[in-house]
């Protein structure tokens, strides 16, 4: 197949671009900056220029679309434009070329309406009842996705959550780098189970969605390791792997969660980039039971993880271990 | 008979679907016909799902006619209607639910008309003969119950059966219930039922749990106002309080007629009602005795609300076209039942008459400052002359006798002369509890209660029934002041002279009698009570003698309550240790020992909690006790599975003694046995949960498979390797469950059809290659994981090897089907505080387990049973774990 990732310049993006390369198709990546992923061909440039759209999704088979702006604060009009609109041009140009198959990478965040999730499905999408601009933003773009299901177009939603492994620049960096400098507290007692997706796994699922995509379409699957674990339990194994010491210190999350939404508004009114200590979602994110039924999942996209939590953390103590 | 228009508010009644709302025109009958030759239309609502039943094509098995007391009105029947319905939809018999409200009550019209008791069961006629029913099982609450029974009387050959509620047809010997006299006296009668809506909220609010604010509003529909409540007033008047009543002389007619009814027949009891307490349901037992019982623990006067009591109506509604079983249905005649004797049946009480003229020592109590010996022929006299002053006292076979006395030769007295003259022993275990007790005792419904002062004190502070006879001589004052009536001492005399003057015991009861009550531990659920016949009761002595090989010489040491009483039918010494037998763990082993030299007993006999207690108290034995120890040969703990190492130490204290752990429960005292040795044997075996052995003599055990669900589905196998339910059927099985019907039914779903009774334990486990039985946990734990049920003590003896764990549970998180294991640990140096377990621990637990676990969790202590010191109680963990781990703030698990 011919199959176009976008995004992958991107953690999980390059990944996946590199996976499905890997499993014998060839790969188009379409994102601004090179993709660094070898055995692919990368196409330079914004999801939202849509001449650029249909000159990279022609005489594609599939598309495997990432690409978004992934932030906890920033101009809404930012993520409206790259999003959702973004998400549509891809759509219409897949449309108008005769691509069989779309797979659109979205979030557990897109349904997740702020209390604890304990086996949970893939619920619908909700626009309205998500927090932050960019769970808003992608709820919508996976709504709209799925709406382009056709008998010419096989779409299907991907819900990771919360992807981590070696060379994660987002979660796991974060984490080890606050708690490194001493503030990543934890929320209540650490204890509210999480799931969570070792990298190599969530790739595979993309690859899977792709070569099941006519079996599964029209619906959004939720993809995790399938191991919930105690918060603290994973963030503090994280923090082992990369040799700092584990959060000890506790903080009320019903105050974390009060104060996340403080910061988000203060945070709204100041100039610049750079991101909120702590946001109502993040507090809630943490604070809170993630963990969901995966049966549905593993049946439609027949695929099962191959890494689990444990030898995941091992492998990223590995990587600490290499880069010294 | 037409139909009219339908009550505009029922349409919005939570439960009630209106399309079973119906009224019908029924020209009236008794006082309404009057002199005139057209009788007055009385117009009934109904609620009726025959015509539901009609549009579904169904074949209708049969009507049943519900029957409603005051001042409820046919909503109180709207789960039977539900679930009727739903089992026609799933191809189960369709029975059609006829629910009427009555005259003067509900929706049906009021008529200015008092109408008493034979008026009712005239109306309720003339309704079924305008309706044209099929055959009709009736059912009835509370005064609708004497009303169905009226019906029932007056049609027998359309009568197939029988049901009620909380319902009394006689007024006893005492008074009526004082909430009724109340009730009863003109004004207060008045006020509270027609002026004010009191007596209405007296009713609902006796619901337990109490009523949602939606169901207690539907009650109240149809009696909003001072004249819609006027039948309730009338109806409270028409209790029939005294013999000038009007209604008296039918009430009479009824108690009596009910005796002759053949039908099958159900009593369903909430025993939290102030009004018809347990009085009522034994005097309709006594009426009944073919009768279903179901006493619903919990469960009050508003039973359909407090209770499943649809399903308990559905599952017992007799098979259509089938004729009734002979347990099913009366007998004919009770003199033509001839029972099935065994033809070696012995009594119970043989090897004590066969001593009886033997001086030898029968029973040690230890209890006093030096043992109290009674020698054979002592015990024998005091059996015979005891059972003739319970005879002369009025006791009669069949009376069940409650016995709070604790073991020793009152006890065993009390015990064998209750068997001989043919009453049933009632035992519950002090340990319960009082409340425990209390309701044990209640349940039982006993005749007589035997105590010491203290268990008579809470017999009369409690209410319990039962007339009292104390153990001891009281001074007069405190006998006066407890409604004690008569003593042992005092009723042993009088037996003597019974005896002197010609008295003659009646023949020994057959071995299909009951004999014994015997109360469950309580440690998973209210303590049930477990009967045992005379039959069975000779087979536990049997199987104790082929399996354990107690002879006349062994001797028996033990305070474990239903074995201490088996000596004098084993023929051989026992001897009570000193003890709290409330409180088996204070058992210290100094007590054991001196109980062994004041018998020469050979055979010692231990709760699992007193095993621990006199591992943990050997250092305080002297030489001599060791000595006497020494002596003893065979060494037994039953109960709660004992670790290796524990019953290793307690057996170094016995060195001549081979340890036993036999598997059992108050059902069946006897399934499987295990040696130490064995157990040793079997400790590298890959098999999960604890090795109980092989089962015993004359014992069988198969195991129904567990589904994904965790339901024990799997028809019953001997194979090898099968995790499910534990079966198990032998001769010295219980009887059946008192009084709990439903409780009954379940213990013997998809059991084998093979003549044998067989019971489900609810422990599951499985059996080896060698037809070992290994116990994984009680079916209420296991949990249903994706990859399966996963039976808890395998894992949990996985993570005790873990080197910081001392204890651990494994719990399910999650919804069934879908359940996260979590490992509960308690640890070597005790946790701070009760949360997740430190990063050390849980990488050495996760280590040491093969099935995955969410989380590990550490607490200072694990809640364990307060019965079964050694009982951890998983319930309470896994909902704990449940909360915390879904992010809660959550209080430590106690």
């Amino acid at each position: 197949m011919k199959v176009l990732v976008t995004g992958a310049s991107g953690f999980l993006g390059r990944a996946v671009a590199v996976r499905i390369a890997g499993a014998g198709h060839a790969v188009t990546t379409l994102q601004r900056r090179p993709s660094g992923a070898p055995g692919v061909s990368d196409i330079r440039g914004s999801v939202t220029d849509a001449a650029l759209v249909r000159r990279a999704v022609d005489g594609q088979d599939a598309v495997v679309h990432l690409a978004a702006k992934v932030s906890l604060a920033g101009d809404p009009a930012e993520f409206t434009r790259v999003n959702i609109e973004g998400t549509r041009a891809l759509l219409r140009a897949a449309r108008a070329a005769g691509v069989r198959r779309f797979v659109q990478v979205s979030s557990p965040s897109v349904a997740h309406v702020g209390r604890s999730l304990v086996a949970a499905g893939a619920e619908p999408a909700d626009p309205e009842h998500t927090l932050g601009h960019y769970a808003r933003t992608k709820a919508a773009a996976e709504l709209l996705a799925l709406s382009y299901d056709s008998p010419g177009l096989a779409v299907l939603a991907v819900r990771p959550h919360l992807v981590w492994g070696p060379g994660d620049p987002q979660l796991v960096a974060r984490i080890v780098d606050r708690a490194r400098r001493g503030r990543l507290p934890l929320l209540d007692e650490g204890a509210a189970l999480i799931d969570s997706t070792y990298i190599d796994n969530a790739a595979d699922a993309m690859l899977a969605a792709v070569e099941r995509a006519e079996a599964a379409r029209g619906r959004a699957y939720v993809v995790t390791n399938g191991e919930p674990r105690p918060v603290a339990e994973l963030l503090g194994g994280m923090c082992r792997a990369a040799g700092v010491p584990a959060p000890s210190w506790r903080v009320p999350g019903r105050l974390a969660r009060i104060a996340g939404g403080a910061v988000e508004q203060i945070w709204a009114l100041r100039p610049g980039q750079d991101e909120p200590p702590m946001t109502r979602f993040l507090a809630e994110q943490l604070s809170t039971a993630h963990w969901f039924d995966q049966r549905g999942t593993r049946q439609a996209l027949a695929w099962q993880p191959r890494v689990s939590i444990a030898d995941g953390m091992a492998r990223l103590a590995q990587s600490y271990r290499d880069e010294g | 008979m037409t139909d009219a228009g339908i009550p505009a508010s029922l349409t919005t009644l939570p439960g009630l679907d209106p399309a079973w709302s119906r009224v019908v025109q029924v020209p009236g009958a008794a006082t309404d016909t009057g002199t005139r030759s057209t009788p007055a239309l009385r117009s009934w609502h109904v609620l009726d799902t025959g015509p539901v039943l009609d549009d579904g094509g169904h074949e209708i098995a049969g009507t049943v006619l519900a029957v409603h007391g005051n001042p409820t009105w046919s909503y109180l029947w709207r789960h039977l209607l539900t679930a009727s319905l739903a089992q026609a939809e799933a191809g189960g018999p369709a029975w059609r639910i006829i629910a009427v409200d009555q005259l003067e009550m509900g929706f049906s019209e009021r008529t200015d008309v008092v109408r008493d008791l034979p008026q009712r069961i005239a109306d309720l006629g003339a309704l079924t003969d305008a309706l044209d029913l099929g055959p009709v099982v009736t059912l009835g609450h509370d005064w609708g119950g004497v009303i169905s029974l009226g019906w029932a009387l007056a049609h027998p050959d359309q009568l197939a059966g029988i049901a009620l509620l909380n319902t009394a047809v006689h007024q006893g010997p005492g008074p009526i219930p004082a909430p009724l006299r109340l009730a009863g006296t003109t004004g207060v009668l008045t006020a509270a039922t027609r002026k004010t809506t009191a007596f209405l909220e007296t009713t609902l609010a006796l619901a337990h749990p109490p009523l949602t604010a939606p169901i207690r509003a539907a009650y109240r529909a149809p009696y909003r106002s001072a004249t819609r409540r006027r039948g309730i007033a009338d109806f409270v008047a028409d209790i029939p309080a005294g013999e000038e009543h009007s209604s008296t002389p039918a009430l009479a007619a009824i108690a009596e007629g009910v005796r002759g009814v053949r039908v099958p027949a159900l009593l369903v009891w909430g025993p939290r009602d102030p009004i018809f307490s347990d009085r009522y349901l034994d005097d309709l037992a006594d009426r009944l005795p073919h009768a279903r019982v179901h006493r619903f623990e919990g469960a009050g006067h508003l039973v359909a609300e407090d209770a499943p009591y649809a399903s308990a109506v559905l599952d017992w509604l007799p098979t259509p076209g089938a004729t009734p079983t002979e347990s099913d249905a009366a007998p004919a005649d009770h003199s033509s039942h001839t029972p099935k004797a065994e033809p070696a049946f012995r009594p119970l009480g043989a090897a004590l008459e066969e001593r009886s003229n033997d001086h030898d020592i029968a029973v040690v109590d230890m209890a006093g400052t030096s043992p109290v010996r009674v020698s054979w022929r002592l015990l024998a006299r005091n059996v015979e002359r005891l059972a003739a002053g319970l005879l002369g006292a009025g006791v009669q076979p069949g009376d069940r006798i409650s016995l709070l006395v604790p073991p020793g030769p009152d006890l065993t007295a009390s015990v064998y002369a209750c068997l001989r003259i043919g009453a049933v022993v009632v035992v519950a275990d002090a340990g319960l509890g009082v409340a425990g007790l209390s309701r044990a005792v209640r349940g039982a419904q006993a005749d007589v209660v035997i105590g010491q002062r203290q268990g008579l004190t809470a017999a009369r502070t409690l209410g319990w029934p039962g007339r009292r006879i104390s153990v001891d001589t009281l001074p007069a004052a405190v006998a006066a002041a407890l409604g004690v009536t008569a003593s042992l001492p005092a009723l042993m005399r009088d037996g003597e002279r019974h005896l002197a003057e010609g008295m003659q015991l009646p023949p020994h009861p057959g071995p299909e009698e009951d004999a014994a009550v015997l109360f469950t531990s309580g440690s998973t659920g209210p303590a049930k009570g477990v009967r045992y016949t005379h039959a069975q009761l000779a087979a536990v002595r049997d199987v104790l003698t082929a399996e354990l090989g107690l002879t006349p010489e062994t001797g028996l040491v033990t305070g474990f309550a239903p074995f201490a009483l088996l000596g004098p039918a084993l023929g051989t010494r026992s001897a009570t240790p000193d003890m709290d037998v409330s409180a088996p763990r204070t058992l210290t082993a100094r007590a054991v020992a001196d109980a062994v030299a004041a018998s020469g007993a050979r055979t010692v006999f231990l709760s699992p909690a007193a095993v621990l207690n006199v591992a943990r108290t050997a250092h305080e034995l002297s030489a001599a006790d060791r000595e006497a120890l020494g002596g003893v040969t065979q060494f037994l703990s039953t109960g709660a599975p004992v670790s290796a190492v524990v019953l290793g130490s307690v057996a170094e204290l016995m060195p001549a003694a081979v340890a036993h752990t036999p598997y059992g429960m108050t059902e069946c005292l006897l399934v499987t046995d295990i040696t130490l040795p064995d157990i040793l044997r079997v400790a590298d075996a890959h098999d999960a949960g604890v090795c109980v052995g092989r089962p015993v003599h004359a014992a069988r055990v198969r195991i129904s498979a567990l589904d994904s669900g965790g339901t024990a589905v799997g028809a019953p196998v001997r194979d090898p390797g099968v995790l499910g339910e534990v079966l198990v059927s032998a001769p010295h099985l219980k009887d059946g469950y008192d009084r709990l019907w439903l409780t009954d039914l379940a213990a013997i779903r998809g059991t084998p059809d093979d003549g044998g009774r067989w019971h489900r334990t609810g422990d599951v486990g499985h059996l080896d290659d060698a037809g070992r039985l290994w116990i994984e946990g009680r079916l209420a734990h296991v949990l249903t994981t994706t990859s399966g049920p996963l039976a808890p003590v395998g894992p949990e003896q996985q993570v005790e090897r873990a080197e910081d764990v001392r204890r651990a549970a494994i719990v399910g998180v999650g919804p069934a089907g879908i359940q996260q294991a979590v490992a509960v640990v308690e640890t070597n140096s005790r946790a701070r505080r009760a949360g997740l377990a430190t990063a050390e621990v849980t990488e050495q637990v996760r280590a040491a387990c093969a099935t995955p676990l969410a989380a590990v969790l550490a607490v200072p202590e694990l809640p364990t049973d307060v019965r079964h010191n050694s009982k951890i109680d998983r319930g309470a963990l896994a909902a704990w774990a449940d909360r915390l781990l879904a992010g809660e703030r959550v209080r430590a698990p106690r």
